[in-house]
């Protein structure tokens, strides 16, 4: 097993590390492709502007929750567990944004034998817009002592 | 002068709350839907290797391949659900504007080959004030998952804006 952090280790107000996409159709369509998610407004420029986006085609939603869980498990590892994590989608992914995730963490407690962390989060881009704002609570690994995650 | 309406609740709206819909299932989810899914969100770096070499896979605690957690086993269904495309963003007046809210998801099992989801919704909460959109709806679906095995899997909470 591989352990990337303990829970003792963890400080409040701690970054954890960035993780970071430019998105283009490249990105857009492969994630399209898997949760089958062909809607115009991701692949039609001409659709995106009567969706009233000046730029055209812009990206889904879903693929920046799909980053914010990977900026989660690369920073936490396989041996973690990701208890919850929401989001909204306040601005728009255009093309060739380089999108960044970022989290900083809120608090650190004991729950139900879980040892947790709250952590804020964001996806900004490269004109530090905050397009996702969101939380999560993740489980970690402890270094001592006995821990308890899902199965 | 128009008049604008008192609220955004429909009575379908209620008839609805906590009705939850009939279970629909996945196909078993396969190793091939997992890697495919881990490459796409990772790309163009290669996924992490839980999500498609075995031998490491074991190695860990979840003793195999599991699929990362916004992995969507429902995609591609054979039989297709109509969308209701009342509310867009260009909409066509009061309350038939829309636009997704965000979301809240939370894990409780992880998801492994082989396995076969079956979830349910139901409209579970709204509320309704004035923002600067106007008179503004903010309803609340759940979506329960569970696995073959009738554990519970995910619980997720969509929050859909009409104004």
């Amino acid at each position: 097993m591989t352990f990337n952090v303990y829970w003792e280790d963890v400080k409040e107000g701690q970054k954890v590390p960035t993780w970071s996409r430019k998105t283009d159709f490249m990105h857009w369509n492969r994630y399209a492709a898997v949760n089958d998610e062909f809607v115009y407004i991701h692949m039609d420029d001409e659709a995106g502007r009567a969706a009233l986006n000046e730029q055209g085609a812009f990206g889904m939603g879903n693929l920046r929750w799909a980053y914010l869980h990977n900026m989660l498990r690369d920073w936490a590892g396989d041996e973690a567990w990701v208890v919850s994590m929401g989001c909204q989608f306040r601005a728009i992914n255009q093309k060739n944004d380089v999108l960044t995730c970022e989290g900083t963490v809120t608090k650190k407690y004991e729950k139900d034998g879980m040892y947790l962390v709250d952590l804020e989060l964001n996806v900004v881009n490269q004109k530090n817009d905050k397009t996702a704002p969101g939380m999560a609570t993740v489980a970690l690994p402890k270094r001592t002592g006995a821990y308890k995650l899902p199965k | 002068m128009t008049s604008q309406p008192q609220t955004l609740v429909t009575e379908e709206m209620k008839k609805r709350r906590d009705n939850w819909s009939e279970p629909r299932y996945s196909p078993p989810a396969s190793l091939s839907d997992i890697r495919k899914w881990a490459i796409a969100v990772y790309w163009p770096e290669k996924p992490p290797r839980l999500y498609w070499d075995e031998e490491y896979a074991k190695t860990t605690r979840y003793g195999g391949i599991i699929a990362p957690p916004d992995f969507n086993p429902f995609a591609w269904p054979v039989e297709r659900e109509v969308m209701n495309t009342n509310a867009t963003p260009q909409g066509g007046g009061v309350g038939t504007r829309g636009m997704n809210g965000g979301q809240t998801e939370w894990y409780h099992a992880p998801i492994r080959p082989g396995d076969v989801l079956h979830s349910t919704s139901a409209l579970v909460d709204w509320n309704e004030r004035t923002t600067r959109l106007g008179l503004t709806l903010f309803d609340t679906t759940e979506t329960r998952w569970y696995n073959q095995r009738n554990e519970l899997v995910k619980v997720r909470h969509s929050v859909g804006i009409r104004y």
